[in-house]
């Protein structure tokens, strides 16, 4: 009789297994397995982008689901993102060298006033793993800290977050003054945050609003290919 | 059929008629984190003509809830009450609370939230960032700190994960409605928990006082 307490070796799991055991790793929370199968991994020769998205986009992904579903709550978000951040740790460095394709690039940040970046800190870290190029501003960012930004690393998204009822409606200061240098159109705005929703998205003058880590990396990829879409067309 | 024996019949004629009377009074639909400020409020100044109706305190924990939670209610208690209003502030609804509000024609405490009301709006808006880098509790935090903040974030199950919530906060500051040295030490030992620094400042009330006694 299997003892049910029998502890899994990672390093002789297959490839399928192990990727199978590092989802469920992921949902747990166990930061230095996902460590142990990303090196395990490497070791087979697999490519850092693929462990990103076979192995670790695609646990958060199922994390992201039973977040939304009420299943999982933010203390076990936060523990499946702390292990899938080890991951990225890892891989980073790798998938510069290896050249792994880039969607897009996205400014981020807090905006002025708020210092919450749990969102935020998810937000980017998804989409660092759907393929974008992410710099974060960090919290409490003054419209000028965007405009830099923008005009430094010509992203095509900017994505705002904010937590505060008090402190959303400066999303509308950063949009206001985009328009008012003529640059609203040349960017996605994306923005999200607790207490917003599509009708205070709509109010700002953003393009979307995004509840959720995962619906921002869909709805930042659909947006994109709208763009390209739209520039092919006038070409 | 209609029981009327002398003695049933005076009993009931006796009786004031609780629908009519309920007809005179305002019906205040509050968050719970309130019930005891309104009450005090109520008890104090001897406002009969106000009822109180309290929602579950943990609805803050999903704030998109409130709306609906406020509409349901209001729904359930409009025939029978003259007037309702709403003992929340906007709660991190957005605007939704507000949009409910309006669409049900009731009015609600002025105000983003709580700390804000209790310190004064005007007070609390004028302190403008100052204050940004702090974690508020009040009388009814303090009480439910454990429930409420660190059962709800995991932090009993996972307290790794303190930094990650609170990482960029560097002190409590503790919105008084009392004075109550017992809960001054709660304060304290909670931002002692959160590995915080700790501030009371007196507040009471504030503009909650002045919301209730102005109901008329």
């Amino acid at each position: 009789m299997a003892d049910e307490d029998e502890e899994i070796v990672l390093s002789e799991l297959d490839d399928a297994d192990l990727v199978q055991q590092m989802h469920d790793d992921l949902y747990d929370g166990l930061k230095e397995e996902i460590e142990e199968a990303v090196n395990i991994l490497l070791a087979r020769d697999w490519t850092p982008y693929d462990i990103l998205t076979k192995a670790l986009v695609e646990g958060m992904r199922i994390v992201g689901i039973d977040f939304r579903d009420g299943i999982l709550f933010v203390p076990e978000v936060l523990l499946s993102a702390n292990a899938m951040k080890a991951g990225m740790f890892i891989l980073r460095p790798l998938l510069v060298e290896t050249g792994a394709p880039k969607v897009g690039k996205m400014v981020i940040g807090t905006v002025k006033g708020d210092i919450h970046d749990i969102g935020k800190n998810l937000v980017g870290m998804m989409m660092e793993g759907a393929g974008f190029e992410v710099i974060d501003l960090g919290i409490n960012n003054p419209v000028e800290n965007y405009l830099d930004a923008l005009e430094e690393h010509k992203p095509e998204i900017l994505g705002m977050s904010a937590l505060l009822t008090t402190t959303m409606p400066y999303m509308k200061v950063v949009v206001d003054t985009m328009k008012e240098k003529g640059i609203r159109d040349d960017y996605i705005v994306l923005v999200g945050g607790a207490p917003l929703n599509e009708e205070f998205s709509m109010a700002v003058g953003a393009d979307a609003y995004c509840r959720d880590a995962a619906v921002t990396v869909e709805t930042a990829k659909d947006l994109i290919a709208r763009r390209h879409n739209q520039l092919a067309s006038n070409g | 059929m209609p029981d009327t024996t002398p003695a049933r019949r005076s009993l009931t004629s006796a009786l004031p008629d609780l629908g009519e009377l309920a007809q005179d009074r305002t019906l205040i639909i509050a968050c719970g984190a309130l019930a005891r400020e309104i009450g005090t409020v109520i008890g104090r100044n001897g406002l009969s003509h106000l009822a109180l109706r309290c929602l579950p305190a943990t609805l803050h924990n999903t704030p998109d809830k409130i709306p609906e939670a406020v509409r349901a209610a209001i729904h359930a208690s409009r025939e029978k009450y003259g007037r309702i209003i709403v003992g929340y502030a906007d709660c991190g609804t957005g605007g939704l609370l507000d949009k409910v509000c309006a669409e049900e024609g009731v009015e609600r405490i002025p105000g983003p939230h709580c700390y804000a009301f209790y310190t004064g709006n005007a007070a609390f808006e004028a302190a403008g960032d100052d204050d940004m880098t702090s974690f508020y509790l009040t009388d009814f935090l303090v009480r439910q700190f454990d429930t409420l903040v660190i059962r709800t974030l995991g932090l009993d199950r996972h307290p790794e994960l303190r930094d990650m919530y609170f990482g960029n906060y560097e002190k409590v500051i503790y919105l008084a409605q009392t004075e109550n040295a017992e809960l001054t030490v709660a304060a304290e030992q909670a931002a002692e928990k959160l590995g915080l620094a700790f501030e009371r400042r007196f507040v009471g009330l504030g503009d909650l006082a002045r919301f209730i006694n102005d109901v008329n």
